[in-house]
């Protein structure tokens, strides 16, 4: 049962529209998360799911049972809130057991399942706490424990880390994971944290102004970016602007700004065609000195920032582009500000996409 | 230029802490020396008067009888305005459709009708010949304890309704649904989750009620036929003793208005002290039973219950006096009117009276009042502050006619010849005061202490903090509170009453008329008309002030 489709769902919010005919299918026991900037239609996407809003158009399906009208006491759900929505009137223990007792269980069955839940987030001392109480690590603890005594075996958190400090941030993500895994549930968990997501999920569907950009693993999101609105979303790449200059069975070669010829992956572009390449700033290699051969473009180093496990280096190309090239600090040849450089990658390691109608910056924008 | 050299100047006097504080100490000064004393040092100086009373068992029994009525009416008013407004602010809260914002608006038209014009006008609608009695064979209702409560609850359930909005309105929607997705229907969410968080918006909503209740006095002692309560009562002592005797007229005025101010100050406390402690009963539930009365029928029912409860038992009968004044239009009684002889001479000079009166009453509350909500809100004065936030809201539960006389008494006997007028005002400045002080500070209160910080650290001046943010951001609430001032004062009665022989505002001039008996006494029509007079004026008034809030309403 705990398998949700969704089909062409739209919602409005008078001329807004905030999700625009989405379609999804999330599989029984997946952690899977909606990412996407803010605004995207992602916790709009979510209330849908749980029933607090209606769609305008469309169908969501829980396992074989159309939702559309039933009420979100009725879709036997648990929903952590963005800002826990912790009863302020109640205790910890009240809060905890609220589902339970709503649904009719008998007092008795209600408190072992109270018992049972705060054992989960390790909170079962701070019975009597009232929310106002208790640190925000928490009242987050509380919140899940509190959705998962409902029952339920669909697991939806909106934002359920945004509010928390980075450390108890990524202690807890891999804790909630871990406490959906155990007990088989379902969980759809909204974040704009790419790290966040990538962390903790089986799949995401990446947002943009209410569409979905792209659904995939981690991996194949990271690796094989649909759009490049993702290339740049997760993790971060460098988009060069260019057209085909000539195409062969295996690749083609990209005339980029200031007449540098590079060669890449064949891709189904055609000769003459406006493209952006897409390259990740790790799939670069450099050597000091200008040395260009294939693949390769001479710049100078503009900065050079210190990152811990990584340096970050900033080079101006000498087409005036400008490109980030990073690599782990225990290895890397060192460069400083004004060094001249030789930057190259494989072919195989530069996506290609259709230069977009609407300009580069605008594709990419999160806002 | 010069205006800008006078506001810096005053910016920069404004950052010595000594100039800071004198303001707010000369707000708490005014307070005590224009408010809270004058009724207590009143019933103080004429204490004595009191044994008159004691040595007069009928009138004492009567006296406390009166005053009990007064408790009992307003207890179960109180309670009906809570039952039957909830429902009503549920709906105008959560409205699913356009045509529920008219009825958000019609819900504030009691407010605009001069009680004493409503209880004229339902008088006319249960009682008189043209109105519901029309369908029976006699009048349905006639004067007395019933009509008196139907009068309570018209003018209280709006002010219910609006604090009940208000707080739903405020309230996180969130609570709300983190209840339903742990599978409660909505009524079950609303009663263990929504309303025990709004619990503190409903205590204000009854004390509300229940004070105007109490303190009511010129549209009950309309309806009020041969039924006496505590405000009655001291109406009629003076209308029997002042002047012919003396001694029993402070004796039974003194001793009805100690025990009225007492009893109402009293409950005020122990409603504060205890209401936080009331628990609602969030813990048992009844799911099924529960499920039910959500959806469905039970949901129409109740909301079509709750629409004909406020058009037949609130709306109409409070619009009723319009058709009098309508049918006058059509007659020489207009003319009449515009003669400004007899009868409508006074008229007209009254309603400048209650008009200029208003708008003084207003204006000195923005002077005195603004620093006090400023000092109440930002606990300039710690513990005090937290104390003054209570004594202000003290004039507000007191009855008015009590408060008005206690007043006449303490000023009468300090300054021989205090002026009629300067003492309507000062009632007036009493009785109106904590509608405006309550409205500013809860809007300061709202303000966030960062945006104050964020200009100081900008190089603001207090007084330019003030300026340049707080009074832009509560514009809106100074002009309700304003609004609510001026309303309150245009419509009150019963301290009006207490204070004056000789003036005579527009309310009192028809609560006359309306008990006139007699060959000359006023007709139907005129006092239709004169209701209908002031309550265009005062919904004209009105409009232009709400059309001002909403062009500047931009945030």
């Amino acid at each position: 049962m705990p398998e949700v489709r969704i089909e062409n769902v739209t919602k409005k919010f008078g001329k807004l529209v905030a999700v625009d005919n989405v379609s999804l299918h999330i599989h029984e026991k997946e952690y899977f998360a909606l990412l996407g900037p803010s605004g995207c239609g992602k916790t709009t996407l979510l209330r849908l799911i749980a029933g607090l809003i209606h769609p305008d158009e469309g169908k969501i399906y829980m396992g074989d049972r159309l939702v559309n009208d039933v009420p979100p006491e009725d879709r036997d759900i648990g929903f952590v809130f963005q800002t826990f929505a912790l009863f302020p009137h109640m205790n910890a223990w009240n809060n905890v057991t609220y589902g339970p007792r709503v649904k009719g269980f008998d007092m008795k069955r209600a408190g072992t399942i109270g018992h049972e839940v705060l054992e989960m987030v390790k909170l079962n001392k701070r019975l009597d706490a009232f929310p106002n109480e208790l640190s925000g690590g928490m009242m987050q603890r509380i919140a899940v424990a509190r959705a998962l005594a409902a029952g339920a075996k669909l697991l939806l958190l909106d934002e359920p880390l945004g509010q928390l400090d980075a450390k108890v941030r990524s202690d807890l993500r891999y804790e909630i994971r871990r406490m959906t895994k155990d007990l088989g549930l379902t969980a759809i968990h909204v974040t704009h944290d790419q790290a966040e997501a990538m962390a903790i999920s089986d799949r995401i569907a990446v947002m943009k102004k209410g569409r979905i950009k792209q659904v995939g693993t981690p991996r194949e999101l990271y690796m094989a970016p649909d759009n490049i609105f993702v290339a740049n979303f997760i993790g971060e790449s460098n988009f060069l602007e260019g057209y085909v200059a000539d195409e062969s069975k295996k690749k083609m070669t990209i005339e980029l700004r200031g007449g540098i010829q590079v060669e890449v992956a064949n891709d189904k572009a055609k000769k003459g065609e406006r493209v952006v390449l897409a390259i990740r700033p790790e799939a670069f290699d450099f050597q000091k000195g200008i040395e260009e051969s294939g693949n390769s473009i001479g710049g100078t180093v503009e900065r050079v920032t210190f990152e811990g496990t990584n340096i970050r280096y900033e080079i101006r190309l000498k087409n005036q582009d400008l490109i980030v090239v990073v690599k782990p600090s225990m290895m890397a040849e060192w460069l400083s500000v004004e060094d001249k450089v030789t930057v190259s990658f494989p072919l195989e390691k530069a996506h290609v996409f259709g230069h977009p109608e609407a300009g580069l910056k605008e594709e990419i924008a999160v806002e | 230029m010069a205006r800008k050299k006078i506001i810096e100047a005053l910016d920069r006097a404004s950052s010595k802490r000594a100039l800071k504080y004198a303001v707010y100490f000369v707000a708490i000064i005014l307070f005590f020396a224009l408010i809270l004393l004058p009724p207590v040092l009143g019933i103080a100086f004429k204490f004595g008067a009191i044994q008159v009373v004691l040595d007069n068992p009928s009138l004492m029994n009567r006296a406390l009888g009166a005053i009990a009525n007064s408790f009992w009416i307003a207890l179960f008013v109180s309670a009906i305005d809570l039952i039957a407004g909830i429902p009503l602010a549920w709906l105008i809260a959560r409205r699913k459709s356009r045509w529920l914002t008219v009825l958000d608006t019609l819900s504030d038209i009691p407010f605009i009708v001069p009680t004493a014009v409503l209880g004229y006008s339902l008088v006319l609608f249960w009682n008189g010949p043209q109105g519901i009695s029309m369908l029976f064979s006699g009048p349905l209702i006639s004067t007395g304890w019933l009509l008196i409560v139907l009068l309570h609850f018209t003018f209280s359930f709006p002010v219910v309704v609006r604090v009940v909005v208000g707080a739903l309105l405020d309230y996180k929607r969130e609570f709300e649904n983190a209840s339903r997705t742990l599978g409660a229907p909505p009524f079950t969410a609303s009663r263990t989750v929504t309303f025990p968080i709004i619990k503190p918006s409903l205590i204000a909503a009854f004390i509300l009620a229940f004070s105007r209740s109490v303190s009511e006095t010129g549209a009950t002692f309309v309806v009020a036929g041969a039924f006496e309560n505590g405000s009655i009562f001291l109406q009629n002592v003076k209308n029997t003793y002042y002047g012919t005797n003396p001694t029993l007229y402070y004796g039974a005025t003194v001793f009805a208005s100690l025990i009225l101010i007492l009893v109402s100050v009293s409950i005020f406390i122990i409603t504060l002290a205890l209401g936080p402690k009331l628990k609602l009963p969030v813990r048992r539930i009844w799911p099924s039973f529960e499920r039910k009365l959500s959806y469905s029928k039970a949901e129409s029912s109740r909301n079509i219950v709750t629409i004909a409860i406020f058009l037949v038992i609130v709306l109409i009968p409070s619009l009723f006096v319009a058709l009098p004044a309508f049918q006058a239009a059509f007659t020489s009684t207009l003319n009449e009117s515009f003669s400004r002889t007899g009868i409508w001479a006074d008229y007209w000079q009254g309603l400048v009276l209650s008009y200029a009166l208003a708008a003084i009453v207003t204006v000195l509350n923005i002077i005195i009042g603004l620093p006090m909500a400023v000092a109440i809100a930002r606990r300039k004065f710690g513990h005090l502050s937290a104390l003054m936030d209570i004594l202000v809201n003290i004039p507000l539960v007191v009855p008015s006619i009590a408060l008005g006389l206690s007043l006449q008494i303490f000023w009468t006997q300090t300054i021989s010849s205090m002026p009629e007028l300067l003492l309507l005002i000062f009632a007036h400045l009493a009785i109106t005061y904590p509608y405006f002080v309550r409205s500013m500070s809860a809007a300061v209160e709202r303000i966030s202490l960062d945006m104050e910080e964020a200009s100081r650290t900008l190089g603001a001046k207090p007084l330019g903090v003030f300026r340049t943010i707080i009074l832009p951001l509560t514009k809106y609430s100074l002009l309700s509170g304003a609004i609510l001032v001026f309303t309150r004062s245009i419509g009150e009665t019963g301290a009006t009453l207490a204070v004056t022989t000789n003036l005579k505002t527009v309310p009192v001039i028809l609560v006359n008329w309306i008990k006139a008996t007699g060959p000359n006494a006023p007709t139907t029509m005129q006092i239709g008309l004169g209701s209908g007079y002031l309550i265009l004026f005062s919904f004209v008034i009105l409009l232009v002030l709400r059309q001002i809030v909403k062009e500047k309403g931009r945030y």
